[in-house]
């Protein structure tokens, strides 16, 4: 099959500021891949890249088999973009919203059709409501809805539950999954490792506007952490496992708390029940992954 | 990438002026009444306080006389606050013109769309004004026909000055300082309230540079029922403003999004 997204050694910097730095990978179709990677690393960016928004400085990329951002015109008509701050028209209700939002696209769409987006936002009864008065889940699921006025193949979404508290998360996931599942290919930006490991067949991890790993989030666990963490917290925490380094693994602190990234835990688990620390076991997931890519320091 | 390219004309920029006539539509009445007010109190308050004292003006009213000078302030006023207000609001505050630029449209659409526009909501005004004239019998026809192209011509002509302005604008503050520095001096130079004439040489030469001015040379004569003698070139300079100011705001507007 052909891939639907082919980004090879793409660069942009702003002024001295590499935003994106030799990024390469391809998405297939019918693939949900979400790009991982704290802020600033690049995400966004290489996102607008993609979509013919912004030039990038050398190399190339293809989407749906065109030549961005050369042929954007022509891509754009093919795909859908739920942007970052939904960017809904404040001067039109929610219906009028798709309906202008086709027009754009050079595209009349029918009552039914705008019926049938809005029932798939759950925003069948206000279809007269004006975008103010929708709670920020539902102008994301408007924007969601948006996205797909022109029965696009792929579609790009940049952070598409930021803000939104879990009930109206878990929504735009069961929404996501029912695109995925009728053959849409996805690319998606996010922060959450919950979010990636949910709905991605793959993960990009970003940093620095590079790749710093891809794979499926098992592949990942698998490939850069030991299977099992113990977290630690106490007062002279930190040096009872110094002292008992052989069974306590690969450690990283933060303040008070020992992350133990260990290959099997039962003998720290053992010597711990013993001690007045308090401690927490659980398997490796997606945000050990990533600290341990990307590191522990803030990103602002 | 050339920003100075000259803008790309595509019929896709009738997509944005659809959808700016769609949102004008609904506020309308509202927005014809409120633009028609001011040059409409200013031509009745001069027109009957100052044209009992000032007589005759070049041979009727001074009513007759203000009322040219007021039908191009209309215009001007409607289509600067249209691509400067307005348009920055959908530019930079509503962020509807980043919205529109993820469907397939160039920034070079949206633009020429949004001067389009301007041009075509500001011959409304200058056809509301026209009709206030018609009906107060201070509109000869069929020359003030004429007056339809001429609106939109001017509307563009100032469409594409404020469109400038508003690539270059941080926020609304730059607006005011256009209207102070430069649309009120205008009015005042072009022969709205008093004949040119009457100003001193290097005024009078100056004025030949404002836009307003050719719009009231053409206002008039066609208002009273002749042909305006500069019609060639009013028009003319017209045209260049209009051109080149889409043509420079064009590329400063693809500055400020690519950077």
């Amino acid at each position: 099959m052909n891939p639907t997204l082919v980004v090879e050694s793409v660069h942009k910097s702003f002024g001295n500021i590499q935003a994106v730095n030799g990024v390469s990978f391809s998405i297939a179709a019918g693939e949900c891949v979400g790009i991982l990677g704290p802020n600033g690393a690049g995400k966004s960016t290489l996102l607008n890249i993609c979509l013919g928004v912004q030039r990038h400085l050398s190399g190339s990329i293809k989407l749906l088999g065109m030549e961005m951002p050369q042929q954007s015109l022509a891509a754009r008509a093919r795909i859908g973009i739920v942007p970052q701050k939904d960017m809904l028209d404040p001067d039109f209700t929610c219906a009028e919203n798709l309906s202008v939002y086709a027009g754009y696209f050079g595209l009349s769409v029918s009552a039914e059709k705008i019926a049938e987006l809005l029932d798939f936002a759950g925003l069948s009864e206000r279809n007269k409501t004006a975008i103010g008065n929708l709670s920020g889940g539902m102008q994301r699921r408007l924007a969601l809805a948006r996205a797909l006025i022109n029965d696009p193949e792929m579609i790009f979404l940049d952070e598409p539950t930021t803000g939104l508290d879990p009930q109206a998360r878990h929504l735009i996931w069961e929404r996501l999954r029912n695109l995925q599942e009728s053959g849409k290919t996805l690319l998606l930006t996010t922060h959450f490792m919950e979010e990636a490991e949910r709905l991605c067949d793959r993960i990009i991890v970003m940093d620095d506007g590079r790749v710093v790993a891809e794979g499926s989030p098992a592949q990942l666990v698998e490939t850069h952490v030991e299977p099992e963490v113990v977290e630690v917290h106490g007062v002279g925490a930190k040096e009872w496992l110094d002292a008992n380094a052989a069974i306590a693994g690969r450690r990283e602190n933060f303040g008070r708390l020992s992350y133990c990234h260990l290959q099997d835990a039962a003998p720290l688990l053992a010597a711990l029940r013993d001690l007045p620390y308090r401690f927490v076991h659980r398997r490796s997931n997606m945000e050990d992954v990533f600290l341990r890519l990307t590191g522990r320091g803030l990103r602002e | 990438m050339n920003v100075f390219a000259p803008p790309v004309f595509s019929r896709r920029a009738w997509r944005l002026v659809t959808r700016n006539f769609l949102v004008w539509r609904k506020l309308m009445v509202s927005s014809i009444v409120t633009h028609l007010i001011e040059p409409i109190v200013f031509m009745l308050g001069f027109g009957l306080g100052i044209g009992g004292l000032v007589g005759e003006i070049n041979g009727g009213s001074y009513l007759q006389f203000v009322a040219a000078g007021m039908t191009g302030y209309a215009v001007m006023n409607s289509a600067s606050f249209e691509a400067l207000y307005s348009a920055f609001t959908r530019m930079h505050v509503q962020r509807t013109w980043a919205a529109i630029l993820h469907a397939p449209m160039l920034l070079d659409d949206v633009v020429t769309g949004e001067w389009l526009w301007a041009g075509i909501k500001s011959t409304f005004a200058g056809v509301a004004m026209l009709v206030v004239l018609s009906i107060i019998g201070l509109a000869a026809y069929p020359t003030s026909l004429l007056l339809l192209p001429v609106f939109l011509l001017s509307g563009l002509a100032f469409a594409g000055l404020a469109l400038v302005v508003n690539a270059l604008a941080r926020g609304y503050e730059l607006f005011s300082f256009y209207f102070t520095l430069f649309i009120t001096p205008m009015l005042l130079l072009s022969g709205a309230f008093f004949p040119i004439e009457t100003l001193p040489t290097p005024l009078r030469i100056l004025s030949l540079f404002l836009p307003l001015r050719h719009v009231v040379d053409m206002a008039r004569p066609l208002l009273n029922g002749e042909l305006p003698p500069s019609m060639l070139l009013n028009i003319t300079v017209l045209a260049i403003v209009a051109i080149s100011g889409l043509w420079i705001a064009n590329a400063l507007t693809k500055r400020r999004f690519l950077s």
